[in-house]
């Protein structure tokens, strides 16, 4: 593991020890009261979730141009979390919903495009399982189709008539409630880095003992 | 020409290899009607399927034609799709389209336009049919609805073509087609059946079937232009 990894991963521990404190003293939101305090885990994990397809795409674009195996290896990891960050976005959400509007789900376009895109990151990951020899540029091409789909996740809100917040409330916040929020957002970040680098490390050890397993049969 | 290092294959235009390959599939169907006749009996049998299940007294619910001809349009092309590709396979005429000295964009071109085709010539079919079970008037607006089926045929050929050449080498291709191909297209799914059932509402109201419409093309040219340069790299091998 490269130095920075232990420290910064005591940093991302103590960080999601103190975050709740935090989120304990910030005020209840005028109209939603205490149930709004799941913002300060929904937002940040909705931004990874939107930041590793980005990552994803990218290096699958870079993959596909180049062929080097790192960016591969990056495109596998940063799908994996695009599934795990999905799925914290997509429980917390309708935890927050349930309370705030009075159902679990509404289909409009930010919750059916955030759902779309989850399950791009799970149709990249069963084809990397399922698709055997030359799955890694077909899943390359599904990688860019699911970067394409983060902006149109991030602006729905903007252009269509829906009951999720916009994009637009984060600057608005006040200071009490933006702390915490942007305490939140560097645990997340960090975790993020912190997983990213620990997927690549185990896909990196997964080739070269595959390489010692074909220089020991030959 | 004296030295063989300078002989070069003749290459052929980009036009003329799309016509060619169009063409040849065109050809291969107007002769056996394999995946034509297959697809409209399916997409036939799904409409009735929903027919039977939904309509009753004569009544089907509100807002389902649009979403029955559209479920019925995904899995046909589905079935079309990787039927179209495992003929290619089968007769090896995949790998001699590629090894061919012509632009690999226009091959791609011309596979997707053979599936617009045919899934043009299945929607003739299907859209009286749901107009007839579902009572659902679609040809009240007529060229609203040929701009809203082409613009969403297309979305959904665009990305279907190119996942289903993708997939010819895959392990378990026909079941990874749908898994990798629907989350992609439910947007232009979505808009579709937004936009045909915007069509049967009694107030008809032409700007809310334009901002689908343009949603779709939006799409259809994101979409369009994504997988031309995919098909390029992820085919290159």
């Amino acid at each position: 593991m490269p130095k920075w990894f232990s420290p910064t991963a005591i940093l991302c521990g103590l960080m999601f020890v103190v975050s709740p404190v935090l989120i304990a003293r910030s005020p209840d939101e005028s109209a939603m009261g205490m149930v709004y305090k799941i913002y300060y885990y929904h937002m940040p994990s909705a931004w990874m979730f939107l930041l590793a397809p980005l990552v994803c795409g990218v290096s699958s674009a870079l993959f596909l141009a180049r062929g080097r195996a790192e960016d591969d290896r990056r495109a596998w990891a940063a799908a994996e979390l695009t599934v795990l960050f999905g799925a914290l976005t997509l429980i917390t959400g309708p935890l927050w919903a349930r309370r705030a509007w009075g159902t679990w789900w509404v289909w409009d376009a930010r919750l059916t495009s955030s759902l779309v895109g989850w399950m791009i990151g799970w149709a990249y990951l069963i084809l990397r399982r399922y698709g055997g020899p030359g799955s890694d540029k077909l899943a390359a091409g599904v990688a860019l189709f699911g970067a394409v789909n983060v902006p149109f996740i991030f602006i729905s809100v903007n252009y269509w008539r829906t009951i999720h917040p916009p994009t637009t409330v984060v600057p608005r916040l006040p200071v009490s409630m933006g702390v915490p929020l942007w305490f939140c957002v560097t645990a997340f970040l960090l975790l993020f880095i912190l997983l990213m680098t620990m997927r690549l490390r185990l896909e990196v050890a997964r080739t070269r003992l595959d390489a010692l397993y074909v220089a020991l049969d030959e | 020409m004296t030295d063989r290092g300078d002989v070069r294959p003749p290459t052929t235009s980009f036009a003329r290899t799309v016509w060619m390959v169009l063409r040849k599939d065109l050809t291969v169907e107007l002769r056996s009607g394999e995946i034509a006749y297959t697809t409209l009996f399916f997409a036939v049998s799904c409409v009735l399927i929903f027919a039977f299940a939904l309509v009753r007294e004569g009544r089907a619910p509100e807002g389902g034609a649009a979403g029955i001809l559209w479920i019925a349009i995904l899995f046909a092309g589905t079935l079309a799709l990787g039927r179209a590709f495992e003929r290619e396979r089968q007769a090896e005429t995949l790998r001699a389209l590629l090894l061919a000295p012509v632009p690999r964009p226009a091959l791609y071109v011309g596979k997707f336009l053979g599936i617009v085709a045919l899934l043009v010539a299945t929607e003739v079919v299907l859209l009286p049919l749901v107009d007839l079970l579902f009572t659902a008037r679609l040809f009240a607006h007529p060229f609203w609805l040929a701009g809203i089926v082409v613009a969403c045929t297309i979305g959904l050929a665009a990305v279907g073509t190119l996942f289903a050449a993708m997939l010819v080498r895959a392990r378990s291709r026909d079941m990874l087609l749908p898994v990798l191909l629907y989350p992609i297209v439910v947007p232009v799914i979505i808009a579709g059946v937004q936009g045909t059932a915007a069509l049967l509402q009694p107030a008809f109201d032409p700007a809310v079937v334009r901002f689908w419409l343009l949603l779709l093309v939006t799409f259809d040219v994101v979409f369009v232009v994504l997988a031309l340069w995919t098909f390029e790299a992820v085919m290159s091998d």
